[in-house]
């Protein structure tokens, strides 16, 4: 376990050289217009404009700018993010400064709706399949239907409009100034966002379940279960359960982990500062520095979540062995 | 006969579906003395396998229409209210299956597995339960049963396999063992030494055996009777030596002839396969069901369901032939060619 940890870490570095190094060959060799012109404005000289190209290192091979940027990226005090290459060529404000703003936000967002979905979509999925073709299964898959087709931004709206603006029992949208997240989620500034980025999930994961379980319970070691003269409460809950819910651990893993790299429509809709809203600024403004950034942040999310998942399966699944 | 410990009563099982009814189990009555061995043969979709899963009570009235009566010790179990069926299933009536690879939980220790059946029938700490568990594993011949209790069912082989299936089964003691094709997903080799198991654990436990087969070669040293069950019905039935030596019905010929020979004589000889593809069970072939495939038809057999009439007290076969053409056509077709 520990040689396969190692190399697994390793791997993780390697896709995120990778990744590193491919966002820099777009962005720099596709640039959409030249990052030193439009910091220095339109009415300068042919001076101003050397000057910020070498004030950005665009002047140097392309091998020292990629170097500039990559050693930026070594989680080390001084190094990581550091703000001599780090900054937004946009309104020059470092790149780590609005992450780890911004960070605190997606993060509460994704974890959130992570919970708000497991809390609905699993017992929904375990009841339909329990009672398969009944009224209640019926009505879930309509449900799950709904939930799957409803647009995040029309549903996002729908929920802002009923709860808040009829209804007045959801806060406005938002995190007002001097309010940290924190206390945004203990005034419930939270709820609507969870329950519209949630709901998509939970119609899926509900349907995965189901699928699973119903599968699991055709299985001959549920037979052998029932032949034991097990309760079939017992033959669901611990034999088919244990079988059914195994892989939704995976997609549980890859899809927190791909939230938190950022939630663009529910942060716009919400107006919620997170990571999504500051990665789609970014890449409309060619702000290559901070792209770069949410690219890896993104890019670091879902190989650590392969990797937990990877582990995590040798926990749940006898027969998973690492070497 | 004494009285016997399971006698099933024009049992009947009807599975609704979206193209018809399918009569898997239409009409079938047996009996089994304590700790007989009855064999149960036929083709894939004879009705062998649905019978005892209804009898263990796995098919429900949800899935199928269950007619007859299933008496077992006096009971009838069909009548037998859910909780109460629970507890004869597993404990008083056990059941092993086909494959063993897939027939044990993969996430559980097989020792858990057998504590879990014991536990559920006897009000008994954890750690006797797994004394026991381990005590049966020993039993069924698993070498070092203790360290190979806390191992994974994929941690054993497909023989290995059976053996712990088999030590669940009779951890209980039960009076009933089904044996629902324990050797047909095993290699040759480890066949027979799960039968040889089977024999002996059931002297031991003093047990009723019940295996189902679609191989007479299987069944013929280990059965005290046997039944031949054809597209849901028994179309003969009797003791060891009926079956082998005076079939009456042309399906237990059949049967017969396709065993492959591996001696001198047959070494250049072809299979013998039973022409045809056994009946729908939808749409199943009026008068005998046989009819279609069987060489020996004439006008009574398309029209008339033939019943299952003794020959003598025990030998009985489903078939409208006269007992002599019976005699007369074994001797030759199948007798002649051993």
């Amino acid at each position: 376990m520990g040689r396969y940890l190692i190399r697994r870490t390793l791997f993780l570095i390697l896709v995120l050289v990778v990744v590193s190094l491919l966002t820099f060959l777009i962005f720099v060799k596709l640039p959409a217009a030249d990052p030193a012109r439009r910091a220095v404005g339109r009415a300068t000289t042919p001076e101003n404009v050397e000057n910020a190209r070498r004030a950005f290192g665009l002047d140097k091979p392309i091998y020292v700018q990629y170097a500039r940027f990559a050693k930026g990226l070594i989680p080390w005090p001084g190094l990581f993010l550091n703000e001599d290459v780090y900054y937004s060529y946009g309104n020059f404000v470092p790149v780590k400064e609005e992450i780890f703003r911004r960070l605190p936000v997606t993060v509460a967002l994704a974890v959130g709706a992570s919970v708000v979905w497991v809390l609905i979509g699993i017992p929904i999925g375990i009841v339909s399949a329990v009672r398969r073709r009944s009224l209640t299964d019926r009505a879930a898959m309509v449900f799950a239907l709904l939930g799957v087709s409803a647009p995040v931004f029309w549903l996002a709206y729908l929920f802002l409009y009923l709860f808040w603006f009829k209804l007045g029992w959801a806060p406005s949208s938002g995190i007002p100034i001097g309010t940290t997240v924190l206390e945004a989620v203990v005034q419930g500034r939270f709820i609507m966002p969870w329950l519209v980025l949630a709901l998509a999930f939970a119609a899926f994961y509900a349907r995965m379940v189901r699928g699973n379980l119903i599968e699991t319970m055709g299985e001959d070691y549920i037979r052998t279960a029932r032949a034991k003269g097990l309760s079939e409460r017992r033959v669901i809950y611990r034999h088919g359960l244990r079988a059914a819910l195994t892989p939704v651990v995976t997609m549980f893993g890859l899809d927190l982990a791909g939230l938190l790299g950022g939630v663009f429509i529910t942060e716009t809709v919400f107006n919620l500062p997170g990571i999504g809203q500051y990665a789609v600024n970014a890449i409309f403004n060619n702000d290559f520095p901070s792209v770069m950034g949410v690219t890896i942040l993104g890019a670091f999310f879902i190989a650590l979540g392969t990797l937990l998942v990877d582990v995590a399966y040798a926990f749940l699944d006898p027969r998973v062995r690492y070497t | 006969m004494p009285e016997p410990l399971l006698e099933v009563r024009d049992l009947s099982v009807h599975f609704p579906t979206d193209d018809g009814l399918v009569k898997a189990v239409d009409g079938i009555s047996f009996a089994l003395a304590p700790g007989e061995t009855l064999g149960v043969v036929g083709e894939s979709g004879s009705g062998k396998s649905v019978s005892f899963l209804t009898v263990m009570g796995l098919i429900t009235e949800e899935q199928a229409q269950i007619e007859g009566e299933i008496v077992f010790q006096g009971q009838d179990l069909l009548k037998l209210p859910v909780e109460e069926m629970r507890n004869v299933r597993g404990a008083r009536i056990s059941m092993i299956f086909q494959d063993p690879m897939t027939s044990l939980h993969p996430y559980y220790k097989v020792g858990a597995q057998i504590s879990e059946a014991i536990r559920t029938h006897q009000k008994i700490s954890k750690q006797e339960a797994r004394e026991q568990a381990v005590e049966m594993l020993r039993r069924v011949g698993i070498p070092r049963p203790d360290e190979r209790a806390d191992q994974y069912p994929h941690e054993f082989s497909g023989g290995m396999r059976q053996r712990a299936m088999i030590g669940m089964a009779l951890s209980l003691n039960p009076d009933l063992l089904i044996a629902d094709e324990p050797t047909t997903a095993l290699d040759v080799t480890v066949q027979a030494q799960i039968l040889d198991l089977i024999d002996r654990l059931k002297q031991e436990f003093n047990a009723a055996v019940v295996i189902i087969t679609h191989d007479l070669g299987v069944v013929a040293e280990h059965c005290d009777h046997i039944q031949v069950m054809y597209a849901g019905k028994i179309i003969e039935a009797g003791d060891r030596n009926d079956i082998y030596y005076k079939a009456h019905h042309p399906y237990t010929w059949g049967l017969l002839s396709s065993i492959p020979r591996l001696d001198e004589s047959g070494a250049h000889e072809r299979l013998n396969p039973i022409r045809g593809l056994p009946p729908s069970l939808i749409f199943v072939p009026p008068g005998c069901a046989f009819h279609p495939r069987c060489p020996h038809v004439f006008d009574k057999c398309r029209a008339e369901i033939p019943a299952l009439l003794p020959a003598d007290g025990h030998h009985a076969s489903a078939c409208h032939l006269a007992l002599e053409d019976k005699e007369r056509i074994f001797q030759e077709a199948v007798m002649a060619r051993r």
